[in-house]
């Protein structure tokens, strides 16, 4: 007696696995949760203003209007590209120029916009100031520019926390982002 | 003549019993690393490029906000809109959404909450300015710009 061995039919698998995958591909999309990082200031009640006074010297003044155009220390600006470098001249100077900052602990960059300023020219310029102390501060640790930003984003590591501490040490990230104003409208 | 039949007899087939293997493997490897979104975006989402990025390590301490022109302008106007989980909120209810995702972390985590401004490109700075001033008072210091990463040329 010839005994037929029972089979699914498995020729059509491939198909349904197809089917599936393209249902995932279409639907995935990859968590993105990069960006640039910053600390707001306490609530704004919580700190009676006080008189500080910042010398003009010790402060790098950006202020970006309405219709995005650039004022870099009192001076219209079009073009960016030196910009990250002044800024590194200006944290770094030490007292040696006159006219420009003191020490890094008392160098402010202060960054002004408009409320009619777009997100995409913040970014911008954020991402140009930010990128100024990164480098300074992956220059003080040794370490490259890339290497710097990635050990800051995990400090649970003891290699990456004392990275980010040689790095930092006595060069405060001193971004002053000031409440826009309203000359443009919403 | 002969000899061109001779040519002909070369198998020519490509093997395919493993392809569904190969699918699966590709089908596995998506269907880990999918997650199903939880909220429809009703808001622009152009995100700007930037380079100095800095990742988040742990995505249960993230708070999503979504700003932007609303995609649907027949219903919800032109005016950029602030978007939290499903329903789109006006800055003053920023501090009740920001104790609401602060209870929902375990109680010594609730400082560390950080917040990721999904910002369309063409946004203003006031919509995000009004946000900010909120999430001071909210004591959710913590900000994050959601941004993509430019190609460096070094």
């Amino acid at each position: 007696m010839a005994r037929s061995t029972p089979s699914i039919p498995n020729s059509s698998m491939a198909d349904i696995a197809f089917l599936l995958l393209t249902f995932f591909l279409v639907t995935t999309t990859m968590p993105n949760n990069s960006g640039l990082s910053i600390a707001l200031p306490p609530p704004p009640e919580a700190t009676p203003p006080e008189d500080v006074k910042i010398q003009e010297r010790n402060m790098f003044k950006i202020q970006v209007n309405s219709s995005d155009a650039l004022l870099i220390e009192g001076e219209p600006r079009e073009d960016l590209h030196n910009l990250k470098d002044e800024i590194k001249a200006f944290v770094l100077n030490n007292g040696r120029d006159p006219a420009s900052s003191d020490n890094p602990e008392k160098a402010i960059v202060s960054f002004k916009t408009d409320r009619g300023t777009s997100h995409k020219r913040f970014i911008e310029i954020l991402d140009i100031i930010q990128g100024a102390y990164y480098d300074i501060y992956a220059d003080q640790a040794g370490v490259t520019n890339a290497k710097f930003r990635e050990a800051a984003s995990d400090l649970s590591i003891p290699e990456n926390k004392a990275i980010y501490d040689k790095g930092r040490d006595g060069i405060p990230l001193n971004i002053s982002i000031a409440d826009p104003t309203k000359v443009g409208g919403n | 003549m002969s000899k061109f039949k001779k040519k002909t007899e070369v198998k020519q087939e490509i093997p395919t019993s493993s392809m569904p293997d190969v699918v699966f493997m590709l089908l596995f490897f998506f269907m880990v690393t999918t997650e199903l979104r939880e909220t429809a975006i009703e808001v622009k989402q152009s995100i700007p490029k930037a380079t100095q990025l800095r990742k988040l390590m742990r995505k249960s301490l993230v708070a999503n906000l979504y700003i932007g022109e609303p995609t649907k302008p027949a219903l919800y106007g032109k005016e950029p809109k602030i978007q939290a989980d499903d329903v789109f909120i006006e800055p003053k209810d920023i501090v009740r959404w920001v104790n609401e995702k602060k209870s929902e972390l375990a109680e010594n985590e609730r400082d560390q909450l950080t917040v990721s401004l999904k910002v369309d490109k063409d946004a203003k700075r006031g919509i995000i300015s009004d946000v900010e001033i909120e999430l001071r008072k909210a004591n959710a210091r913590k900000l994050l710009y959601s941004t993509l990463q430019v190609k460096e040329d070094e």
